[in-house]
């Protein structure tokens, strides 16, 4: 910590934060290319990561903004900057999803782990299981193992991203989407089970043909 | 064949051990814990069920293994910036934004 950083009790990113602010707040336009460069980027990869289309996530990051900027006097810094367009991004994002959203959607149910009538787990055996980062060495098997994930159905795919990558919490994603915690919980659950499902031909044996 | 038999009778066993021992949960019950175990928020009682499980069954033991390592490649496949994404956003798009905001 610097002399100044000890003063004040702030550090220089959250002097800038607030330099930065100011700048937005007071409608200046050098502060606003500053604030659009500084975050364009992610929230482009995490738009495309949501609605998996590149003209779409340029225009959720384009609305997010322009959200952003006109909701800027509303920001009471509880967060950060960062964290406040994260979430504007997501909402963005999940709106365009369902403006979009496809009828007739793949059903997940064969996905899931099955049982007999005397409630038993049918697995074949696995024997010995490899390595994640083995099996995500080879660009081959990446390539595999993303385009199993990407088969995975919108609403599924969307609660393990938002949950397992995004980091977000469950009462944060239920209130997203719009649905209870324990539906979010079902549905992580069943996209977790379905993933290992769709998975399983690389893990037992490295190939996506068996 | 007979692999296949001995199988199901083995199955059948566990199915009725399963069904009659009070202390021992089904595979199907097992199911709904999965979540919170692998998320570390199961309460202790539960866990303590939950592991009584998994050292009687092969199946739920396997099936928790592969489960966590989907868990770890989805994450770090779904984490890692898209190659389809060029890491240089285009200026146009920046300054489609920044006419946008002077309107």
């Amino acid at each position: 910590m610097t002399k100044a950083e000890k003063k004040t009790g702030k550090t220089q990113a959250e002097r800038d934060e607030r330099s930065l602010l100011e700048g937005l707040r007071s409608g200046d336009p050098a502060s606003a290319e500053q604030f659009v460069r500084l975050h364009i980027g992610w929230m482009r990869q995490l738009a495309f990561r949501i609605v998996r289309d590149r003209s779409l996530a340029d225009d959720c990051v384009q609305e997010a903004f322009m959200k952003a900027f006109a909701k800027i006097g509303d920001f009471e810094g509880r967060s950060t900057l960062k964290t406040w367009v994260h979430r504007i991004t997501v909402n963005e994002a999940l709106m365009k999803l369902r403006s979009r959203r496809r009828a007739g959607e793949t059903s997940i149910d064969e996905l899931l782990p099955d049982f007999d009538a005397g409630d038993c787990r049918l697995e074949p055996s696995w024997g010995r299981l490899p390595d994640p980062l083995e099996v995500l060495e080879s660009e081959s098997m990446r390539d595999l193992a993303r385009s199993k994930i990407l088969e995975l159905p919108e609403n599924y795919r969307v609660v393990l991203l938002l949950r397992d990558i995004e980091e977000l919490s469950t009462k944060e994603v239920a209130e997203y989407l719009d649905i209870s915690e324990s539906n979010v919980k079902t549905r992580l659950h069943r996209a977790r089970s379905a993933l290992k499902t769709l998975l399983e031909p690389i893990l037992r044996g490295g190939h996506g043909d068996g | 064949m007979a692999m296949a038999n001995i199988d199901r009778l083995r199955r059948l066993i566990k199915g009725k051990m399963q069904g009659s021992l009070p202390w021992l949960i089904t595979c199907r019950e097992f199911e709904a814990f999965v979540l919170d175990y692998h998320d570390g928020t199961l309460p202790e009682d539960q866990r303590h069920t939950f592991e009584r499980h998994l050292r009687f069954c092969r199946e739920c033991r396997e099936y928790l293994a592969a489960y966590r390592q989907s868990v770890e490649i989805g994450k770090s496949i779904l984490g890692a910036p898209e190659e389809t994404l060029p890491d240089d956003v285009p200026e146009d798009l920046i300054k489609a934004i920044l006419d946008a905001r002077r309107d």
